[in-house]
């Protein structure tokens, strides 16, 4: 049962940087838009996630509870020693979901549409920069629950170049996701080559800050690289990430959408494969070299069991739906 | 202010936020059915109009309820780590299952909002019913959740360690069902009057006013049913706290003293030093027999319970006597309503019942404001009753304080934004909606 449980985990944290991932990437283009073309593009944005926008972040709700109901001290530990980025996270979280809403279904068009565009767009920024920081300290080893030191146990748990090389990172992959799912969306011929220029550009964010996170990981010795190659899951999955890669500029000129976006999501599937397998099932390495694991530190067996029944029934209602949800939105738009 | 202060005040804050929009979700949804309902028997344009009004209203605040319910679900760990960790496997039954009707009603809503014209009308009107009934699921859920704090149940506590978990049990604790009972009829209570007000506000300035009419009716029409029945399930819930938590009965009506024929305390300044209460007005009996149906039936006071464990009584006795007193006047408004219906009088020209309902548009919310704050402050020091004291479960990181200063800006501002977007929501109702209101569209 504790393996449908972290199966679910697992699968909610992809989902919600997949579907989250392209959501908070539309405001990110937005951010990085031209003004000319901000109007056409905050349109597209809009017609693409509105009606699922509210669906996407749930992932990160179920996550959080599979977290407190299974794994309580990962749970636990997560919130007392990540106490300040997650913070921050849930403000980018909360402004950007009330921005998003207000600037639809304000009644009256005026200056405060401006302010909030640019709620909606740095909060897009911010959100998933935190999410990166958070994410990384859970594998640098950078988290010191033994400190009673306020900077030591609650900021340099997480404020640390690695972290932010990771940061930078998950917002570049947000951007590009969003590129890649919108190209298929747009009307037009030259929002298309806009959107497929985007797409290069957060791709190159995307490399430079990933091989950032490389160097980083190298020079502040977090052997980063012997975790990834270190394992044929982890050879295999970097591979097939870069030939998808080469596959997905190679056709990104033809319609083909939906090839496309499986070509993308496939990559950042494979990326976070790659980072979660070779610790499985440690989910958190401390710093005084301890790891949390999501075997050994599950919860009571009864608690997991009842969890794993409620999600399992829960699939079965949203998943059908939620399918039917984006099927019935896409290009019909129009 | 110290963090341990701190952290419940922004524990209260976010809470008392969130259950305003929480209400509104729960509630709105099925106002929107009936409308929607009547649109697609008659096809009158109003009915049309109105639906499509309450739902970009509606829209704003679920996104805010969406938010703030995440803020909830972060600050549980970021502020009660302790609670959580222990809490968690155990309460967690309710809001795995909240999870997925969170989600379905995400979905749903989706559908609804940007349906429009798009799917079949009967399809389209079915999933905005089915938001309602999500979201009623997940009220009554994670209060489950709630009232598994104040009523703990499906383990065995032994030498500080948690066994034999059972989270079915857990769920259904022994107060889950009158909390459940009272806050899905509070919801439709709160909501019902306070939109019924706003539209009571407008017809009164003779603004479009078959819309407003028609969304006056019904909206009050929900509210006054609830409110005729709210002092029932009110009832239960005094019974059942009585029997699980004496500390809290004896706060909500300040009875210091253990005594038979206790009296009913209405108004009065209570005297913590002294265990007296000072200009109150005393019913004798019937305390008693409200509790225990007997005038004569004995009433635990705080005297039997010792002093380290009395709930700040001042707090949990005035926030009862709102809840109870709003409830009454809410309750007198619909029998009035009723009334008038029964007579068969035009609502429309009655203004002074109108009147009425404009003063009532914020009863409700304070009323389940008040609500919250009897049962979470009256289930003081204890975060687990009789388990845990919430000291013992705030986090140890320092400074929780400028958190609390930062939420309190925060959640102000949205509200100030919320309330501006809904002023200019109602403002250019006339302007939006001017079509003729009588015209029956064709399809
Ligand atoms: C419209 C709102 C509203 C109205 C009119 C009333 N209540 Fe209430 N009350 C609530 C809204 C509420 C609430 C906010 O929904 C609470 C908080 C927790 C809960 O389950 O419901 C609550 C709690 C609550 C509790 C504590 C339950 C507990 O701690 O488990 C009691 C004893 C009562 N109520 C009793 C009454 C009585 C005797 C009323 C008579 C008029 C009444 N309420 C009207
Ligand atoms: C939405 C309606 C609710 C409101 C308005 C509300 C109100 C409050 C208030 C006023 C406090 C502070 C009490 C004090 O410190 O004296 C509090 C504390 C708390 N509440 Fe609630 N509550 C609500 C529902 C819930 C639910 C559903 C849960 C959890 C499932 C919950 C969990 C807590 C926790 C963990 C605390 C902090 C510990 C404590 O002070 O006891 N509350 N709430
Ligand atoms: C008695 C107290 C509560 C009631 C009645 C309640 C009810 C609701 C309802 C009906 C909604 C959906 C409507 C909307 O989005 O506006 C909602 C949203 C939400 N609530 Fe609460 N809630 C309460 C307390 C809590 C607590 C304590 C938590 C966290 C632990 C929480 C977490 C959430 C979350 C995450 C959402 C967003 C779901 C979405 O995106 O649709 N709620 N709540």
């Amino acid at each position: 049962m504790t393996y449908v449980v972290i199966a679910f985990l697992w699968a909610s944290i992809w989902l919600y940087l997949l579907l989250g991932g392209a959501d908070f990437g539309a405001g990110i283009l937005e951010l990085f838009t031209s003004k000319k073309h901000q109007k056409n593009t905050r349109k597209t944005v809009y017609r693409v996630i509105g009606p699922v926008w509210e669906a996407n972040h749930m992932w990160l709700i179920i996550a959080i509870v599979i977290l407190f109901v299974g794994f309580p001290d990962i749970y636990t530990t997560m919130s007392i020693h990540m106490h300040i980025p997650l913070v921050l996270m849930l403000f980018g979280i909360i402004a950007r979901g009330t921005a998003f809403a207000f600037r639809h279904y304000d009644a009256v068009v005026d200056d405060m549409q401006t302010l909030y565009n640019k709620i909606f767009q740095y909060s897009s920024f911010i959100t998933p920069f935190f999410l990166g920081i958070i994410a990384a300290s859970t594998v640098s080893g950078s988290i010191d629950t033994e400190s009673t030191d306020f900077l030591n146990a609650y900021i340099f748990s997480w404020f640390n170049w690695f972290g932010i090389a990771v940061g930078f990172f998950t917002v570049a992959i947000c951007g590009f996701l969003a590129a890649i799912f919108i190209i298929g969306e747009t009307d037009t011929e030259e929002d298309k080559k806009r959107f497929i220029k985007k797409a290069k550009y957060m791709n190159i964010g995307a490399v430079i800050s990933g091989s950032l996170v490389f160097i980083i990981a190298y020079l502040e010795q977090i052997p980063l690289i012997d975790w990834i190659f270190g394992n044929v899951v982890g050879i295999v999955a970097i591979t097939a990430a870069t030939v998808s890669l080469i596959i997905l500029w190679r056709t990104i000129e033809q319609k083909r959408t939906v090839l496309l976006r499986i070509l993308a999501g496939f990559q950042v599937t494979m990326i976070l494969l790659a980072i979660t397998w070779e610790h499985f099932p440690n989910i958190i390495m401390l710093k005084n070299g301890n790891y949390l694991s999501l075997i050994e530190n599950a919860g009571h067996e009864k608690a997991i069991a009842s969890l794993a029944y409620a999600l399992l029934i829960g699939s079965l209602f949203i998943l059908p739906a939620l399918y039917y949800l984006i099927y019935s939105f896409q290009k019909k738009g129009k | 202010m110290d963090d341990f202060l701190a952290a419940r005040s922004q524990m209260a804050l976010s809470l008392g936020f969130h259950i305003i929009f929480s209400c509104i979700g729960m509630v709105m949804p099925f106002f929107m059915a009936v409308s929607h309902f009547y649109y697609l028997k008659t096809k009158k344009q109003v009915y049309k109009n109105i639906t499509k009004a309450w739902s970009k209203g509606v829209a704003i605040f679920f996104a805010t309820g969406a938010v703030s319910g995440t803020a909830l679900s972060f600050e549980l760990g970021l502020l009660w780590p302790e609670f959580m960790k222990h809490a968690g496997p155990i309460f967690g039954m309710p809001f795995s299952l909240e999870g997925t009707a969170f989600f379905i009603e995400a979905i749903a809503l989706g559908f609804f909002l940007y349906g429009w014209d798009r799917f079949n009308p009967w399809f389209h009107w079915v999933t905005g019913l089915v938001v309602g009934i999500s979201g009623i699921v997940s009220g009554i859920l994670v209060v489950a959740a709630n009232a598994w704090m104040n009523s703990p149940a499906g383990f065995d506590y032994i030498n500080g360690e948690y066994l034999n978990i059972d989270p079915i049990k857990a769920m259904f604790n022994d107060a889950w069902f009158s909390q459940a009972l009272h806050m899905s009829i509070a919801a439709f209570c709160a909501t019902g009057f306070a939109v019924a007000g706003v539209h009571a506000f407008m017809i009164l300035k003779k603004k479009n006013i078959e819309f407003h009419a028609k969304s006056f009716k019904i909206a009050a029409t929900f509210a006054c049913i609830a409110a005729l029945v709210q002092p029932l399930s009110g009832d239960i819930s005094a019974k059942d706290v009585a029997k699980r938590q004496p500390a809290k009965l004896a706060a909500m009506e300040a009875h210091f003293q253990t005594e038979r024929r206790a009296p009913f305390i209405i108004g009065g300044i209570p005297d913590e030093k002294n265990k007296k209460v000072d200009y109150a007005i005393k019913i004798p009996g019937l305390l008693s027999f409200i509790t225990y149906g007997d005038i004569n039936a004995e009433v635990k006071g705080l005297d039997q319970i010792p002093e380290e464990h009395h709930p700040p009584v001042a707090i949990t006795h005035y926030a009862f006597q709102i809840m109870v007193g709003l409830g009454m006047i809410m309750m007198l408004i619909s029998l009035l309503y009723f009334y008038q219906l029964w007579k068969k009088k035009e609502i429309l020209s009655t203004k002074w019942l109108l009147k009425l309902f404009a003063i009532a548009t914020p009863m409700g919310f304070i009323a389940v404001e008040a609500g919250w704050t009897v049962t979470e402050v009256g289930r003081q020091p204890w975060i687990i009753y009789n388990v845990m004291k919430t000291s013992e479960a705030v986090t140890p990181m320092p400074g929780i304080v400028y958190s609390f200063y930062i939420f309190t800006v925060i959640y102000l501002s949205l509200s100030f934004v919320v309330g501006f977007m809904l002023y200019r929501q109602i403002k250019m109702v006339d302007k939006i909606y001017d079509i003729p209101n009588d015209s029956v569209q064709k399809h």
